[in-house]
């Protein structure tokens, strides 16, 4: 049960970890000052969360901290989903993986505030504020995006018709997210689905945005199973702690 | 939220306590900001349970250090636990601590709906800081920090921060 309880806040903390560092890769770089915040505060907000996560999953197993989990990993021992792991490739990439990530990130939170366990749900209060937020700002993007110029629409349609493949896996549900469920501690993640298909069906039409021919992949990094991105993030991601272990700012 | 050192014996202390502020907002006290929940004094020893307003802000550790030191430096021990429920909300920021920052030049946050308004609608609503006029525009959700949402006055044309509200 507390290796359970462990490898789920794990699961729950590296999304928002892999989402938060591509977001980190822009700091400086986006298309413009205000945007460039924006998404390093959302990164920020994201990196916040997980640092309550990583801090509670220390407490549960002997001899790790909330760096050693963060830093000291491999590869096959992050469960984060293929989504989060996708580069900054344009804008509309950036702003469309944020938006399917925060349509499934909210009502993921709305459930884990009920989560009998008290440090999730004190997190999943926390965390809501700040998702109620990012969901604001990459919706009214998609459809800033989506109905503005062609070249707009072009591509944030292609960036759907990139990403949208990998939300199959965020609504799979694993054998450990079954047992977290059963035990009164996880989402119900067909709840979670059906809050992110409607906030689908509220944002994609007035985007112009059509996503029925879509086909969906059976994606599983939640299990471990990442795409070569993964590989490249960690490279740089925990370079220092590498090379000068136990290192401090 | 003076309330809380109402039990501090040790009138130091408590003047120790309220030079303590926000790092990025340093016109507001700790207590202005309502992120001190608890404050239990047992003989030299403090305990203190702050909560943060951002789960990402780095201010919290800073606030916590700047207690930590203040209170050691009168001979106390001190321990200060992070909380996280209940949640922060800008409710928990005293009308003094508004008041403050209006004047610091921070548009003091507004209700939840009205705050909806203003960064959806782009209604004006939010009050320009330095000229008092509501001819405001979003410029930004996100501000210079994670609580603020960046604004431009129609008026008086100068650019402001707003508190964002947060429930």
């Amino acid at each position: 049960m507390k290796d359970q309880l462990y490898k789920y806040l794990l699961l729950l903390g590296d999304n928002s970890m892999i989402l938060g560092h591509r977001l980190s890769e822009l700091c400086g770089h986006g298309p413009n000052l205000e945007t460039d915040i924006a998404l390093t505060n959302i990164s920020l907000d994201l990196f916040g969360q997980v640092r309550s996560y990583f801090k509670y999953a220390a407490t549960l197993k002997e001899g790790e901290t909330e760096d050693s989990i963060a830093f000291l990993r491999f590869e096959r021992d992050y469960y984060n989903t293929i989504l989060v792991e996708q580069p900054n490739k344009d804008f509309a990439h950036v702003i469309v993986r944020q938006f399917l990530f925060d349509a499934y990130h909210k009502p993921l939170l709305e459930q884990l505030m009920n989560s009998k366990d008290e440090t999730i749900s004190a997190i999943a209060h926390k965390s809501i504020k700040e998702s109620k937020y990012h969901l604001r700002f990459s919706s009214e993007w998609v459809k800033r995006l989506g109905d503005g110029t062609e070249i707009s629409h072009q591509k944030t349609q292609n960036a759907f018709n990139t990403l949208m493949p990998y939300i199959e896996e965020l609504f799979i549900e694993t054998p450990l997210e079954l047992a977290m469920k059963n035990e009164g501690i996880g989402a119900d993640l067909n709840l979670v689905k059906a809050s992110f298909d409607k906030t689908m069906s509220d944002v994609l039409p007035s985007a112009n945005i059509e996503t029925s021919d879509i086909k969906l992949r059976k994606t599983n990094g939640k299990s471990g199973f990442h795409s070569e991105y993964l590989g490249f993030i960690l490279t740089e991601l925990q370079y220092m702690q590498r090379a000068y272990p136990d290192m401090s700012w | 939220m003076v309330g809380l050192l109402e039990n501090i014996t040790d009138e130091n202390l408590k003047a120790e306590l309220l030079k303590i502020t926000d790092p990025e907002i340093p016109v507001l006290t700790v207590f202005d900001l309502g992120v001190i929940r608890k404050i239990n004094v047992v003989d030299k020893h403090v305990n203190i349970d702050i909560t943060p307003t951002y789960s990402g802000c780095p201010a919290m550790d800073t606030i916590s250090m700047d207690l930590k030191v203040a209170i050691e430096s009168l001979g106390y021990t001190a321990n200060i636990n992070l909380v996280l429920a209940p949640a922060w909300t800008t409710d928990w920021i005293s009308e003094e601590g508004k008041k403050k920052l209006e004047e610091y030049g921070i548009a003091a946050p507004l209700t939840e709906s009205l705050d909806k308004r203003a960064l959806i609608d782009g209604e004006p609503i939010v009050k320009c800081p330095n000229c008092s006029s509501t001819n405001t525009k979003l410029v930004s959700q996100f501000g210079s920090t994670a609580c603020k949402a960046l604004f431009k006055c129609n008026d008086c044309l100068e650019p402001f921060d707003y508190f964002k509200c947060l429930k």
